[in-house]
């Protein structure tokens, strides 16, 4: 099953050395940072956290976005899911492997970072984020590949990897749950002390997760010819739309609330992330992340109503369009507006701007590249397997 | 860096290499600051006779103490004096404490950790003395 | 120590982490995080183990600083004087930038230190003034509640302290402090900038310097406070004006600071966030 991986075409070995470029240059830049500081990255008192929280928060969301693929199929029994419920947990995997890099690349002292299990504290949000995120981990491989290794074989999947499945369904709600809680649950933050946050992160997660899933479907039908069907991707569409639609219905929720209330605190990050906000004791009017933030309501929109679109017009083009558009909005909204704006205005009440360095991005990209080279090898393994239990249901 | 695996390899290369030493006289030295049978001789500080514990306990363990030092003092606040083996009064503190006697890190601390090629962070916060010039030239 | 209850504060946390049912029981747990004043946060202990049931019963030593910022008002370049001595004292670094900068203890205007304060129409008496900020050393630290190392804790005497040793520099604690009191070593302190010039101009060589990696903040001085003397900047402060800061414990009736806060009306910074800082400000 695994040798799989080593038979492929040109574009397969093309993709996968592209990718192993940019993570050289990823684990280049890592070093410079490594041996400089973190001060190498564009991170200041006032802003402690950049790309890589930001990275991390969104990507776990994408982990837990394999779950609407899941839940159907080992819950509801819904068999037009069959062959993609597998790529949810694979690429729930390659998520959480990004998850775990994205969050070394943060620590300022990275060879201490066993110290999180040497004194446990479980008062900490972090010390549960471990927990759950490195569970899920465990539990995606587990099922994944022992569900995976059954098709192989042609049988269907032992019984006892059910509980195992069954399990994995709450935890991935978990996982961005308490993802949300590091934010919720920090007095004098207005912007992410809010309720709303964990619902949010899961509605912009079960949209983003499987967007992503189907670009790279649509892509792999393109490349590979692996045909999810058109009902899942019918059903896909129903999911990714709702979702998306929560989300934006909840950040509806957090605008009414600030500005209807007229509360300073809860205004000020809203309209540093939307309109711009002036640091009172400069005169400077902040608005970096402005473009950013209209884009992702535009993206978003246009993207719901070109998904729905798509499936009447039965269109896999404007479809891949759709799913590219709600998925870097949703980028956006969370992988830069959550975390960055968080931040804004200080403590004190100032404003700094966040800006990343080539360092920082370099790192980032070296980490999401190694992210995909996770996912492609996986993928290539779920194709292989596929082709293979087909012919032999062809040949029966 | 300091790599954990690469502490404790070194660590344990180090309680080997001092455990060999224990037996013989210590205050054997030449002047390259290694003995006449090869082996790292760090040398004491004038003055004082006796370390807050027994020498062969401080050859092999001392860094255990700091740690247990470290947590005491800024964990449970327990910043009282200790007492050498010898009845002097020592403040529980690397800096403050133990490079009072032991003046040169050069001297002393090098001497060993450079022979067991273990390099321990204290050095990153932790200010050692300034050596004068005689404690650099026997280096 | 307490061994059952750590043990099912411990399975609660589990339970919590596994699924989202528990999760009231585990931010019951986590509320409770903070040590209580009177319990040393022991070494490898969870934090949480000491929390339950202390409520607002005053219970051992809580050190507290009172500061009178009319002194400071009425003498320009005093506040700078405290900095000056604890930052020295304590070797903190000087990068020359705002994105790399250490501090310990400040000044920024009344706006900024208290904006929850910032009522409109101030009198320009108190809109120009300076104010010391420094870590409010809260009795229910948020700080402390994020660490996932407990490299930050809360010491017997109710100072919010770190161990530098066991940081691991993930700067959970800056994003939930709510008053800026922390800082980062984004870059190695013992450095020096383009023109060769050390950021830590000259080193006490009775104190550690920090390493990248680390954050820091104001400390009460505890290694003084121990020994019965005042924290530096306090120190300083009273030697140019007498009780220009005060510092004592707050439950001990009968201390200067808890006199003090009975006798005059006094502010905290963002009272409303339930942190309880130990600073007061006599305005
Ligand atoms: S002021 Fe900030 S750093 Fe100090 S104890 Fe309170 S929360 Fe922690
Ligand atoms: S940066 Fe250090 S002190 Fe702050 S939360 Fe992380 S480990 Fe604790
Ligand atoms: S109490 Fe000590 S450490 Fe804190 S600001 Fe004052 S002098 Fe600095």
């Amino acid at each position: 099953m695994v040798n799989k991986v080593l038979k492929g075409n040109g574009l397969y070995w093309g993709w996968l050395s592209l990718l192993l470029m940019i993570m050289g240059a990823g684990a280049v830049s890592y070093l410079v940072q490594f041996n400089y500081g973190l001060g190498a990255t564009g991170m200041s008192r006032d802003v402690t956290w950049g790309i890589y929280i930001s990275q991390f928060t969104f990507l776990v969301g994408v982990a837990a976005g394999g779950l609407m693929l899941v839940l159907p199929y080992y819950l509801h029994d819904y068999k037009a899911f069959g062959r993609i419920t597998i790529l949810g947990e694979f690429m729930a995997i390659a998520a959480i492997v990004m998850c775990l890099m994205f969050i070394i690349a943060d620590l300022g002292q990275p060879m201490r970072a066993t110290n999180v299990i040497l004194h446990p504290s479980p008062n900490s949000m972090l010390f549960y984020d471990m927990i759950v995120l490195n569970g899920y981990l465990f539990l995606n491989v587990l099922c994944g590949t022992v569900v995976l290794h059954s098709e192989y074989k042609g049988i269907k999947y032992p019984r006892w990897i059910k509980p195992f499945i069954y399990l994995s369904i709450p935890w991935a709600i978990s996982i961005h749950t308490v993802t949300a809680f590091l934010y919720a649950g920090l007095p004098g933050r207005h912007f992410w002390l809010t309720a709303v946050l964990a619902p949010r992160f899961l509605a912009s997660a079960f949209a983003a997760g499987p967007a992503l899933l189907l670009i790279i479907a649509l892509i792999m039908q393109r490349t590979a010819g692996f045909n999810v069907g058109r009902i899942a991707k019918d059903k896909l569409v129903t999911i990714i739309g709702y979702a998306a639609i929560i989300n934006f219905f909840l950040v509806g929720c957090e605008l009414f609330t600030a500005y209807y209330s007229n509360m300073p605190g809860h205004m000020h990050t809203l309209d540093y992330l939307f309109f711009g906000l002036v640091d009172h004791s400069t005169g400077i009017m902040h608005n970096n992340l402005v473009p950013f933030m209209r884009a992702f309501v535009v993206m978003g929109v246009v993207g719901i109503g070109l998904l729905f679109a798509a499936r009447r017009a039965k269109s896999d083009a404007m479809l891949a369009t759709a799913c590219v558009l709600i998925f870097v909005s949703f980028w956006i909204d969370k992988g830069l507006g959550l975390v960055l704006g968080g931040f804004v205005p200080s403590p004190m009440e100032h404003v700094t701007e966040y800006v990343p360095t080539v360092v920082e991005i370099g790192v980032a990209v070296g980490i999401w590249a190694t992210g995909f080279f996770v996912l492609t090898l996986l993928y290539k393994m779920v194709v292989a397997v596929k082709r293979r239990s087909e012919d032999l249901l062809e040949i029966e | 860096m300091y790599d954990k695996v690469k502490v404790f390899i070194g660590l344990a290369i180090f309680v080997v290499a001092a455990l060999s030493i224990v037996g013989y006289n210590m205050s054997v030295g030449d002047k390259d600051g290694f003995r006449t049978d090869g082996k790292p001789g760090p040398e004491k500080p004038a003055g004082h006779e006796k370390c807050v514990k027994e020498t062969a306990y401080m050859q092999t363990s001392h860094m255990v103490l700091l740690n247990k030092w470290r947590d005491e003092v800024i964990r449970e606040g327990k910043r009282e004096l200790v007492e050498t083996v010898g009845g002097e009064m020592v403040e529980k503190s690397l800096q403050n404490g133990c490079l009072s006697c032991h003046v040169s890190k050069i001297k002393f601390c090098d001497r060993c950790h450079e022979y067991a090629n273990v390099k321990p962070y204290c050095w990153d916060c932790h200010l050692a003395p300034v050596e004068t010039p005689a404690s650099k030239e026997a280096h | 120590m307490d061994n059952t209850r750590r043990k099912f504060l411990k399975l609660a946390g589990l339970t919590a982490a596994a699924g989202v049912g528990a999760t009231v029981i585990g931010s019951k747990a986590m509320a409770s995080g903070a040590p209580a004043h009177g319990a040393p946060a022991g070494h490898g202990a969870p934090a949480a183990a000491h929390g339950g049931g202390h409520g607002d019963v005053a219970t051992g030593v809580r050190q507290a600083i009172v500061i009178d910022t009319g002194k400071f008002n009425d003498n320009p370049g005093l506040a700078e004087k405290c900095q000056q001595a604890c930052h020295s004292y304590h070797n903190v670094p000087d990068f020359g930038n705002p994105k790399d900068e250490i501090k310990w203890i400040w000044t920024d205007k009344f706006a900024n230190v208290f904006p929850e304060h910032s009522h409109y129409k101030k009198d320009d008496r108190i809109s120009s003034m300076d104010i010391i900020a420094m870590c409010n050393h809260c009795e229910n630290p948020p700080c402390v509640r994020a660490c996932p190392t407990q490299a930050t804790f809360k010491n017997a005497d109710g100072a919010v302290m770190m161990d530098f040793h066991r940081c691991i520099g993930c700067r959970f604690c800056m994003a939930a402090c709510p008053y800026g009191a922390r800082s980062f070593n984004w870059r190695s302190p013992r450095g020096v900038d383009k023109e060769g010039h050390p950021f830590i101009e000259k080193m006490n060589p009775k104190f550690p310097s920090r390493m990248r990696g680390v954050v820091e903040k104001c400390s009460l001085c505890s290694w003084r406070t121990k020994k019965g003397l005042d924290p530096l900047c306090v120190e300083e402060a009273n030697k140019t004006a007498a009780d220009a800061m005060i510092f004592g414990d707050l439950n001990d009736k009968d201390s200067k600071v808890a006199k003090l806060l009975r006798s005059k009306f006094t502010i905290q910074r963002k009272p409303a966030l339930g942190t309880k800082p130990s600073i007061f400000y006599i305005i």
